[in-house]
């Protein structure tokens, strides 16, 4: 029971970076841009799908990783120049609009190009078997490498915002748009650098998972709902928001299908608990959603609006 | 998010009842003409685009009038369907009482939802809506009596006066133009009343409503379940004319698709969403046969007329026929 929990518990920590590998680009958008982009978790999976085709390319993760890398920012970089430029002074509405066709045309693109059946991705030699951690329970190592290198990739955020002068363009950005931009800095290619990162990130989060989950059209949609759960807790323009609510859920979402059936039936008799479980399971995290924005109407770390 | 001034939709209430009209009497007359030119089939498809015109026409109450971004509102839809497939499964079939059953759900969920969704604003509402709607969507997926992911078949469709009557594709397609009907009346006589001055008003200028001694958030709340019921009783049309119930019906997308018609169409205008439903069907109808990947056609289509067209086809054709939008 303990392994079992310790186990579920280092898994909802790794969904968790993950998603806050894919929602701290969302809410930068979001909070510095004040635009909806709801195709950004498809840049998930096209990270995913970009390193499964050239880590088969080149028969190795990591070349594939180096190349998969600078497509996924160029293909950021196009969208943003295509689309996302031009929608930037429109209603929510509007860009509510366009990014749902995008995300209409990147599901099935991606299906159109690589099919419906899911791809599998090789697993680095180095990073393949399990070790004991605590003596207690076996750990496959590429999963602790994906904890490690996302918390690495989450610090070096934190420090990039609080310490370097493009984190305080950033962050004066996100506080006040027009003031930065009557300052002199050029406002446009700030917002073009931070969807190039944002779009960076959410691939790098959909190449590290593709060799431990199978690649499909799917896997973009259900991280997408996930990340804006994800932002809307933290508190929209938030990093640090971001990364306390995606650990908060990665934690609630992983512990919540293990053990609801196993703690409901200490107070229910056994079927009608794994029933119950079943389906408290997967509404979780909207419900733990609900109940931050009832109390807190813009989330944990929100600006608080008039 | 513009909306006609009080005075712009008073001028333009005749030209919209004629259009009406017209699409009524027109929608009246389609199924006779495809039958008689041996293409029963388009009864069918034209079913489906008069109850997903209900659909939108409800969202286009709060999302048009009231400005609120709904991305949830598939699930009223789906809670419809599925009044529909749970009584007859325990051997109510009669349409009446499913509709009834239908509302009641419905209101409720509407109730306890809006109580919370209510309270947020712009960005938050949207995504706080479409949370609930995963609610709703993982909550039937978990009914695994009822098919659980993969949905389930209906033995038949429902009875009306207890007979079955509704087996008729052409009966059905008229009792979901009369419903239609019935609610676009509902729906028109609601905006013009002071309740939906109130909600418009509110969409305006929250503050000066707040200032005039109005509560909009009551306004909002019996705007937001009113919609949902009328989403909800398209629903149990849906199930009808499919004869099958899955989950499906009430995902995220399916929410998206509905924002599209209402946009589509144009916002706040009633009958503009009606006509939208029928182009994003007309549109699927029409890629489909070439690509199983004609949602990409839909999306580029989307994009398209955001870039081109603020105000969807309504603001389009407003502008080529050269009236101030």
């Amino acid at each position: 029971m303990i392994n079992l929990f310790i186990l579920q518990v280092l898994n909802g920590f790794q969904l968790g970076i993950l998603l806050f590998l894919v929602a701290a680009g969302l809410t930068l958008i979001f909070g510095i841009m004040d635009f909806i982009n709801i195709a950004h978790g498809m840049l998930y999976m096209v990270g995913a799908y970009l390193l499964a085709t050239f880590a088969g390319l080149t028969g190795s993760f990591w070349f594939g990783l180096l190349i998969a890398m600078p497509v996924a920012i160029l293909f950021g970089l196009l969208l943003e120049f295509l689309i996302f430029r031009r929608l930037y002074d429109r209603s929510h509405l509007d860009q509510v609009l366009a990014t749902f066709g995008l995300t209409m045309i990147l599901s099935e693109g991606v299906q159109a190009i690589w099919g419906s059946a899911p791809l599998s991705v090789q697993m680095p030699a180095i990073l393949s078997g399990s070790v004991r951690l605590l003596g207690i329970i076996q750990y496959p190592v590429y999963r602790i490498a994906v904890l490690v290198v996302g918390l690495l990739v989450a610090l070096g955020l934190y420090l990039l915002i609080s310490r370097t002068r493009m984190g305080m363009l950033l962050r004066a950005g996100a506080s006040n748009r027009p003031m930065v931009s009557a300052l002199g800095v050029n406002v446009g290619r700030l917002f073009t650098l931070v969807f190039a990162f944002g779009a960076m990130l959410a691939g790098f989060a959909g190449a590290l998972v593709a060799p431990v989950l199978s690649v499909d059209p799917g896997m973009g949609e259900s991280v997408l709902i996930l990340t804006f759960v994800v932002i809307v807790i933290g508190g929209i323009g938030s990093v640090k928001g971001a990364f306390i609510a995606a650990i908060l859920v990665g934690l609630v979402d992983t512990l919540g299908r293990t053990f609801g059936p196993i703690w409901l039936q200490m107070v229910m008799d056994p079927s009608a608990a794994s029933q119950t479980g079943r389906t408290l399971a997967p509404m979780l995290v909207y419900i733990l959603m609900a109940v931050v924005l009832s109390i807190r109407p813009t989330g944990l770390f929100g600006r608080r609006i008039s | 998010m513009t909306g006609a001034t009080p005075t712009a939709a008073r001028s333009a209430i005749a030209p919209r009842t004629i259009i009406a009209a017209m699409f009524f009497g027109a929608m009246g007359l389609l199924p006779v003409a495809v039958t008689a030119l041996g293409d029963p089939f388009l009864v069918v498809v034209l079913t489906r685009m008069i109850i997903l015109a209900l659909a939108a026409l409800s969202l286009d109450l709060i999302l048009g009038h009231g400005a609120l971004v709904s991305f949830g509102h598939a699930a009223f839809v789906g809670i419809g369907a599925y009044a529909v497939v749970i009584l007859a499964q325990a051997g109510i079939t009669d349409i009446a009482v499913q509709v009834l059953a239908a509302i009641v759900v419905a209101a409720v969920f509407g109730l306890i939802t809006g109580l919370i969704v209510l309270r947020t604003r712009g960005v938050y509402f949207i995504m706080i809506t479409l949370a609930f709607g995963q609610m709703a969507y993982f909550f039937f997926v978990s009914l695994s009596a009822y098919g659980g992911d993969d949905g389930i078949s209906m033995r038949g469709r429902s009875t009306l006066f207890g007979r079955d009557w509704l087996e008729n594709d052409m009966a059905l397609f008229y009792l979901a133009l009369a419903v239609l009907l019935g609610g676009y009346v509902l729906a028109t006589a609601l905006v013009g009343s002071r309740f939906g001055r109130v909600i418009s008003g509110t969409r305006e200028n929250p503050v000066r409503m707040q200032a005039m001694g109005f509560r909009p958030f009551g306004y909002q709340l019996v705007a937001y379940v009113i919609a949902g019921c009328m989403a909800a009783v398209a629903g149990v049309l849906l199930a009808n004319q499919t004869e099958f119930v899955s989950p499906a019906f009430m995902s995220w997308q399916r929410s998206g698709e509905l924002i599209v018609m209402v946009v589509l169409g144009g916002l706040g205008t009633l009958i503009g969403p009606i006509f939208g439903a029928v182009a994003v069907l007309l549109l699927e109808e029409v890629l489909s046969p070439f690509s199983s990947h004609w949602r990409i056609g839909l999306g580029v289509v989307l994009i398209l007329v955001v870039f081109a067209s603020p105000g969807g086809l309504a603001g389009m054709l407003r502008r080529l026929t050269g009236r101030g939008a």
